[in-house]
């Protein structure tokens, strides 16, 4: 019989359906709640933001692949698009241009090409670019407008004011008690529905938790890491707030405020920088959960989730070798 | 633990198993066990019956071969079998139909064994039964248990949890019986008094097929499983039913566990109530474009490119002929190699499919990780098998994957994960065995 040629190859002779791309899109797709309330409150200065950083990690991306590296390109990947969403989703609405480009420029090329790119960089790209900022524009980063429905007439010039945390933080450093400070820090619903002063995409807790559902029931993530590092803030706040409720504040403010579920959800599930084994992956979480608190607590900045994810990204190759996953057979179950 | 789920595919499920008519010309490799290769008891121009020994296997681990056909022998040579190599084959062409004597090939049920365990064991031997499920190994070294080792459970696999193989299945519902004294006669065989049949619970009409009639025979109880790829590994099952985990490196009989599966227990009623050897089985020919699908019975020794024939002849969009199912299964070479006593099923996959997915950087997402039916670490193990770290691809315990593909299936980044950790074991296993000798 002739025949052409026949493909030869190991088994298995089948793939599955997921792809680079179909995760990373499915990620893109996710954030897409908190970009509409973004844009919601925020307005074009959202749009403007958001546009500026996707497409500035986009190109400087390109560069560096296509001049510096003389490789291949792979912007289409979906990767740098998450690291540009997530980049804009960490600043105030109304940061200048200039700034948002130099914080993508640090975020893919310090953060993810120097290290040699998707899958190879220790830290969370869209956190170094973030920290980065934090550190050298202190001033724009942390003048957040306050958030102004689109549908809302009157005034235009926006107006800018502190976060929940940042009036706990300055309150409590002043004296103030939990109490004096209650007139001025939002309720539950608003800050859950997103209302308040903040990043561009931290606000709304409903819309990032909305997104977190459709990434979990995807199977984009896991539970480990978000429920170790929910687990680990909601003990470690709650065990505080027993302790002085005059003093501390109680754990649902801090898992609604800030880049709490942000940063529980979207960036310390970040694939290449979190650990490998279910074990080590909660070790991860319950880690970043803490110093997290510690920071909200007793650190200098009312904010800790990027340290905190930064600080955990780095411990990732030790829990790595150390926490292996359960080896079939390792314990013969009793009888 | 671990696991995945790819789409079952079972396009021959409701096919019923036709006999292929015998073919003129067989070649039978001597090399069908597990172990070393049987030795030729006939020489070229012999005239062979049917059932008849042509090769015996001499050494601890190998089996007896016999003639599928009645007729004469061509030429004791080499051809190319499903490895791709060239191995050392009987070739038989065939004349007539006589079958040696004494060989039952009526369909009545034989109920009664009057044999007694050693009796068994010698009968299994002599007929030449091996594992049907795939690995091959000789039925009767599985039932001499070595002293100080106790064994209280056979285990029938029935799981077929490869994607299209539907042979086992059909055998379920069309020799449900005979499956089931099988399994009584292996019982016996190997001194123990429970046997659980474990099916996965995709094929209901098997599980109440074999549920109705098991209540006859006195220790035998059949258990649905959960639909999970590799569920009929042998430990992943061992592990469904009985919750005891065969420890790294150890063999089953370490838990008190013997598994076989369920067409090796036809093979053994057939062998023992029936006295024929093991010279057929029920292969699955599949493929999304072949015009008739189905489960032949089929004689060893028999062109693949026969068994395709009768399935409607090979589709034009070919790429890729597999012996066996798509997560384990091998590539052939060629369709003129032989069906032997492991090929389950002969798939064939269109030119679209038969192509890998471009591979990418690992983006250390840690699905490989979280399907491992093993627990290990595949995207570790495949890296450092590439930098031939292999002390750390030893202790990383490349030695106990399975190889069911599970890791490279659901790579996003289409990495050939397997491959390097096929490459591991093989350099692995030659640094042990260096070690002992």
């Amino acid at each position: 019989m002739t025949m052409k040629q026949l493909t030869i190859s190991g088994s298995p002779h089948v793939h599955g359906q997921d792809t680079i791309r179909g995760l990373m899109y499915g990620v893109v797709l996710a954030m897409v709640p908190a970009m509409l309330v973004s844009v919601y409150f925020f307005g074009l200065d959202a749009v403007r933001v958001m546009l500026i950083s996707v497409g500035a990690c986009l190109l400087f991306e390109f560069l560096i692949q296509k001049y510096l590296l003389k490789g291949p390109v792979s912007i289409t990947d979906g990767s740098a698009v998450i690291t540009g969403i997530l980049l804009s989703f960490n600043v105030p609405s109304n940061l200048p241009w200039g700034i948002l480009l130099i914080g993508a420029l640090v975020a893919i090329g310090i953060g993810k090409m120097s290290f040699g790119g998707l899958g190879r960089n220790i830290f969370n790209p869209a956190l170094v670019g973030r920290v980065f900022l934090l550190i050298s524009f202190p001033v724009q980063m942390t003048t957040w407008p306050i958030p102004r429905p689109i549908v809302a007439e009157g005034i235009t010039d926006a107006i800018t004011g502190p976060t929940p945390l940042g009036i706990l933080k300055e309150g409590l450093r002043k004296g103030e008690s939990l109490q004096d400070l209650s007139s001025q820090l939002p309720d539950y619903l608003t800050t859950l529905m997103g209302n308040h002063g903040g990043c561009l995409g931290e606000v709304s807790a409903i819309a990032l938790l909305i997104g977190a559902a459709y990434m979990l029931v995807r199977r984009i993530i896991t539970w480990h890491i978000p429920a170790a590092y929910l687990g680990s803030v909601v003990l470690f706040s709650g065990i505080f707030w027993l302790i002085d409720p005059t003093y501390y504040a109680d754990p649902l403010f801090h898992l609604l405020t800030g880049g709490m579920i942000l940063g529980i959800f979207f960036m310390a599930t970040d694939y290449t920088t979190s650990p490998m084994s279910p074990s080590a992956q909660l070790v991860y979480g319950a880690g970043a959960g803490i110093i997290t608190m510690i920071i909200r607590i007793w650190g200098a900045y009312p904010e800790g989730v990027s340290f905190a994810i930064l600080i955990m990204n780095a411990v990732v190759p030790l829990l790595d070798r150390g926490l292996k996953p359960r080896r079939f057979g390792e314990a013969i179950k009793a009888q | 633990m671990g696991g995945v789920h790819p789409p079952e595919q079972k396009l021959t499920a409701g096919k019923a198993i036709e006999v292929l008519p015998v073919p003129s010309v067989l070649s039978i490799p001597l090399g069908q066990a597990l172990g070393a290769p049987s030795r030729a008891v006939v020489a070229k121009g012999d005239a062979v019956k049917a059932g008849q020994l042509i090769a015996r296997g001499e050494a601890f681990i190998s089996a007896n071969i016999h003639s599928p056909v009645s007729g004469k022998v061509l030429k004791v040579d080499e051809v190319i079998d499903t490895s791709g190599y060239r191995k050392p084959a009987i070739s038989i062409q065939t004349e007539g139909d006589e079958w040696m004597d004494g060989i039952d090939r009526s369909p009545e049920l034989v109920r009664e064994c009057l044999l007694n365990q050693e009796a068994i064991v010698a009968r299994i031997k002599e007929m030449g039964i091996v594992g049907l499920g795939g690995a091959t190994f000789p039925s009767h070294v599985k039932l001499m248990v070595p002293g100080g080792k106790k064994v209280d459970t056979l285990i029938i696999n029935g799981v077929e949890c490869e994607p299209y193989l539907t042979s086992d299945h059909r055998l379920m519902l069309e020799r449900t019986e005979e499956v089931l004294i099988g399994t009584t006669i292996l019982m016996k065989g190997l001194g123990v008094s429970k046997a659980l049949i474990g099916i996965e619970g995709n094929k209901p009409d098997a599980l109440e097929a074999l549920g109705r009639l098991a209540g006859a025979y006195p220790g035998i109880s059949v258990h649905a499983l959960k639909v999970k790829y590799p569920q009929g590994g042998e430990k992943q099952l061992i592990r469904a039913l009985t919750g005891r985990e065969v420890p790294s490196g150890r063999l089953p009989l370490e838990v008190g566990c013997v598994v076989n599966n369920v067409g090796t227990a036809f093979a053994v009623y057939e062998a023992v109530q029936k006295n024929k050897p093991l010279v057929e089985r029920v292969v699955t020919v599949t493929g999304k474009s072949l015009t008739r699908p189905g489960n032949f019975l089929v004689r060893i020794g028999t062109p693949v490119s026969a068994l395709i024939e009768a399935a409607g002849g090979v589709p034009e969009s070919t790429g890729k002929v597999i012996n066996g199912g798509p997560m384990m299964g091998k590539a052939l070479t060629s369709l003129d190699v032989p069906v032997v006593k492991g090929t389950s099923g002969i798939l064939l996959m269109d030119d679209t499919s038969s192509a890998r997915v471009e591979v990418e950087p690992c983006i250390r997402c840690s699905r490989c990780v979280s399907v491992c039916p093993m627990g290990l670490e595949p995207y570790l193990l495949a890296l450092l098998s590439a930098n031939e770290a292999w002390d750390r691809v030893e202790t990383g315990r490349a030695m106990d994957c399975i190889e069911c593909g599970s890791c490279q299936y659901t790579c996003p980044s289409g990495r050939p994960l397997l491959d390097h950790l096929r490459l591991g074991k093989a350099r692995v296993g030659q640094i042990i065995r260096n070690r002992r000798n």
